[in-house]
């Protein structure tokens, strides 16, 4: 039974994870015993412990509360690149697409006062828009869409700058509050705070990611776009063969892959959580660790939930690093190696696998040999 | 005494997960003979080679070179040893000239400059010794398929590789190229270099190799001389049961028409002049209609257009009755068309769907696969695939779960022959349903051509085995450059008729 265990992909993913998030923290530990030996050990459970290192359970609670929230739009932007991955495509321009749901996002909520559902379908559509024109590219052009993501990635981005101008505070750079202007933007909370030490900023965009990822994962695995969509990822040639509408498809899938980015753009900013700084000058990361998630989760929605939580994790840890004994910097630095580490899940998952089947071999062989041996006795 | 074998591979054993590839397998290499290696697809043809190449290492058996037991871990291993390939597909850099090729990884340098013009004579000098005809400075995607298959063994010569191994070589050639290379083959042999030919031809391998060795389902089944056997004899030690050449089939009760193709015109890829000019004929219920040619003659893109894979310029398409000259694809495989791609792996198949979603492929969408809201219905899915690997003999390692990359070749082609029959269509298009398959089966697809006609339908069928030609349909139909150049009956032609309409040199008026 034990074989057939290590022989299920479910469990291998699980295990190729476990693995990577290991060897990124060995490899975090040693970049920091370089740095300051002195302090690395402690630094390093410290970007693991994380809110943990505060002692009151009510502190420890709103801070794992924090972390859900940001947890949400990570999970989004994984499903959107593991949508499109599984339909052949590597949907880079995540990163885009989230940068333009939260310029609509919050340019409905700030700028035309509409409620906080018109203000999600707002952000969707913005991110959606943005996945069709590089799948129009791609379907149409045969422009390879990471190439046209990336380059839409800086086009949003100070486009988002622009936009969001209009509605940011005279004397900062950041956007107006929503609580002060239109606090019916706010997804509410439905007494979700209160179970995170009134945390207002945790709300139903956390159980809202949940049940998208779900049902990504339905969609993509039971039904027959699904089937359609991932024929299409794997052979386009075959997809058109028997007749599905290969290039509607890739159109489609980089549309929904846009939409889910830009979702999970609103579930954070239409939360307060955060405002938008109208200077920034580079993508948001979230899409960018989506690809991590992504991966990190073994490629499948249910395990983006756990692998996004944890990167979200991780990269709060990074802010608890003592800052007396390494440069601020170290904090991002930390974190990023070992999100890098999680990218390798499929190398990890492969190289398991070869073993299993070498040990396996092995295994056959003493046994035929103890075989033959019983024969000759 | 001196040993009289180059290569000696005794008693290989190689095992793959639910799958004995090589069973105990002994493939002597006389010094200086055309070795054949004949077998099935999926006889473990390919995994012996592969072992021979260092791409597998064997659970049991030696090697041995000259007689010396020798270990062979990777490519370069064998390239060390003096073995070389030449495999199905060329390993050719397409950009690149002739000679860049041959020279590429053994590059002849000076201070890190290339000394070209050495390797120029050399290759020139080979060239000549064995009557390999090439011109060094072409570049290889202007070239004939036959010149590159040239540029790959000389590849191999100018290695100074000892033991050539040519994988299927003359899957890709007109007969007259194979008529060469068989020169070219003997021509090698005679200057001591040992050959390996795999090959499920039994009359090429009749004609040049010296002895034949055959496997069948991973096992050795024996080697004999070819002097003293027969084809018969051949295919029944390969498919382990008597072969029929020659295809039974009570003569044809042509009905209405079922596809009525008018002045259809398709665009080239390539040049600027329409790949099918202006062609027209009718495929009739109860008949098989072949199109023959050499390949490239436009058949290709005739099937593009007929399809609905390529729009046509001009004319028009009618299916029982029914305008489908713009038709989606979809449409056309719903009214009654079924498809029988020519590449497997680029059409046919989703290489990495199982086969059971490979199965239902073309119906997916129909009600009994999919519930009204869109869900698709696995227990049905699961059930018509079962029923068709049965029906139709699909073997695989795990069943429906089966990956279609996992499976042989000729598996692969049965699973969409079935597919696609079971259908129900009323017109078949198969394009070229029998390439790279064994007797066995070839045998069995033609049987379901044949079943098809018989049981009423139409069947086009696009070939460029002259003795399929000759063998399945009720008419033939050449085409030479783009257009219908005749209209033969296989009951009262000849090939030597066949060949002159296919190479150009005959010409009728034919009307639909």
């Amino acid at each position: 039974m034990k074989k057939n265990l290590l022989k299920n992909s479910g469990v291998q993913s699980l295990i190729a994870s476990l693995v990577c998030i290991v060897l990124g923290m060995i490899i975090g530990y040693v970049v920091l015993l370089f740095i300051n030996p002195a302090g690395a050990g402690e630094a390093i459970m410290t970007v693991i412990k994380n809110f943990f290192t505060y002692s009151k359970t009510e502190t420890q609670m709103k801070y794992l509360g924090s972390t859900l929230v940001k947890s949400a739009p990570l999970l989004m932007c994984s499903l959107s690149i593991l949508f499109a991955y599984k339909v052949g495509l590597f949907n880079i321009g995540a990163a885009g697409q989230y940068c333009a749901g939260v310029g609509l996002a919050l340019y409905a909520a700030l700028g035309w006062n509409l409620p906080w559902w018109v203000c999600i379908l707002c952000a969707m559509a913005a991110g959606a828009l943005l996945g069709a024109i590089s799948g129009l590219l791609k379907a149409y052009c045969n422009v390879n869409e990471v190439i046209s993501g990336i380059m839409l990635n800086w086009i949003t981005l100070y486009l988002v700058n622009m936009l969001l101008t209009l509605v940011k505070e005279e004397t900062s750079p950041y956007t107006y509050h929503i609580s002060t202007v239109n606090p019916a933007a706010l997804i509410p909370s439905l007494g979700l705070g209160k179970l995170f030490t009134n945390n207002q900023y945790v709300t139903i965009a956390i159980p809202l990611a949940m049940i998208v990822a779900v049902l990504v994962w339905i969609v993509l695995d039971k039904t027959r776009f699904g089937y359609e969509l991932k024929a299409t990822g794997n052979n386009k040639n075959a997809a058109k063969y028997c007749g599905m509408a290969e290039k509607r498809n890739i159109i489609l899938t980089l549309i929904i892959g846009g939409a889910l980015a830009g979702f999970g753009a609103a579930l954070l900013y239409l939360t307060g959580f955060e405002q938008w700084q109208c200077s920034t000058s580079s993508v948001p990361a979230m899409g960018f660790n989506g690809i991590a998630a992504a991966f990190l989760g073994g490629l499948h929605p249910v395990g983006a939930i756990l692998s996004s939580f944890f990167i979200q994790h991780i990269t709060v840890g990074g802010a608890y690093v003592d800052k007396t004994m390494y440069c601020a910097q170290i904090s991002d630095l930390i974190s990023a190696i070992i999100i890098y580490l999680c990218g390798f899940v499929l190398f990890m998952k492969h190289a398991m696998n070869t073993g299993i089947a070498r040990r396996e071999e092995k295994a056959k062989a003493k046994l035929a040999a103890a075989e033959e041996k019983g024969g000759d006795q | 005494m001196e040993n009289q074998y180059a290569i000696e591979m005794l008693n290989i054993t190689k095992k793959f997960p639910g799958i004995i590839a090589n069973d105990n397998i002994t493939l002597q290499l006389r010094k200086g003979e055309i070795h054949a290696l004949l077998g099935e697809n999926g006889a473990g043809k390919s995994t012996l080679m592969s072992v021979l190449f260092g791409l597998y290492q064997p659970e049991e058996g030696t090697i041995r070179k000259d007689g010396v037991e020798v270990k062979i871990k990777n490519p370069n291993d064998a390239n060390d040893l003096g073995i070389g390939m030449v495999h199905q597909h060329f390993k050719l850099v397409e950009c690149f000239s002739v000679l860049d090729n041959i020279i590429m990884g053994v590059e002849p340098v000076k201070n890190g400059f290339l000394q070209k013009k050495e390797a120029r004579e050399k290759v020139l000098a080979i060239s000549e010794k064995y009557g390999l005809r090439v011109d060094p400075d072409a570049i290889i995607e202007d070239i004939t398929v036959g010149m590159q298959q040239r540029t790959e063994i000389l590849k191999m010569l100018y290695r100074d590789n000892e033991i050539l191994i040519f994988d299927e070589p003359t899957a890709v050639l007109t007969p007259q190229e194979i008529e060469e290379l068989m020169q070219i083959m003997k021509n090698l042999a005679a200057e001591g270099k040992s050959i390996l030919f795999i090959s499920h031809k039994l009359a090429e391998i009749m004609a040049v190799a010296d002895r034949c060795s055959v496997l069948r389902k991973g096992k050795y089944i024996g080697t004999v001389e070819t002097a003293n056997t027969t084809m018969e004899q051949l295919s029944a030690m390969m498919v382990g049961r008597d072969v029929n050449f020659h295809v039974e089939k009570k003569p044809s009760v042509p009905g209405e028409v079922v596809l009525r193709v008018e002045n259809l015109s398709v665009a080239s890829k390539r040049s600027k002049e329409d790949a099918v000019k202006n062609v027209s004929f009718c495929v009739r219920r109860g008949e098989i209609v072949c199109i023959a040619g050499i390949d490239g003659n436009g058949q290709t893109e005739l099937v593009y257009g007929l399809t609905g894979l390529e729009a046509p310029s001009t004319g028009t398409v009618t299916l029982c009755g029914k305008d489908i000259t713009r038709a989606p694809i979809r449409q056309r495989s719903t009214s009654g068309m079924s498809h029988i791609p020519e590449d497997r792996h680029k059409h046919g198949l989703v290489l990495d769907y199982t086969l059971e979603d490979n199965m239902v492929l073309q119906r997916y969408f129909e009600p009994e696969f999919t519930s009204r809201a869109g869900f698709l219905r696995r227990d049905n899915i699961r059930a018509y695939a079962q029923r068709l690997i049965e029906q139709y003999d699909v073997r695989s390692g795990q069943g429906p779960i089966t990956m279609a990359r996992s499976m042989s070749g000729g598996n692969q082609q049965k699973a969409i022959v079935a597919r696609e029959i079971d259908k129900d269509p009323e017109l078949l298009v198969a394009v070229q349903p029998t390439r790279g398959l064994d007797v066995g089966a070839i045998e069995y697809i033609h049987k379901q051509l044949v079943a098809q006609r018989d049981s009423g339908k139409a069947v086009l069928l696009v070939s460029l085995e002259l003795d399929e030609v000759m063998d399945v349909p009720d008419r033939i139909l050449v085409m030479y450059e783009g257009e219908i150049v005749g209209e033969l009956d296989p009951k009262t032609t000849t090939q030597e008729e066949l060949g002159l309409y296919m190479a150009g040199a005959k010409k009728d008026e034919v009307k639909a």
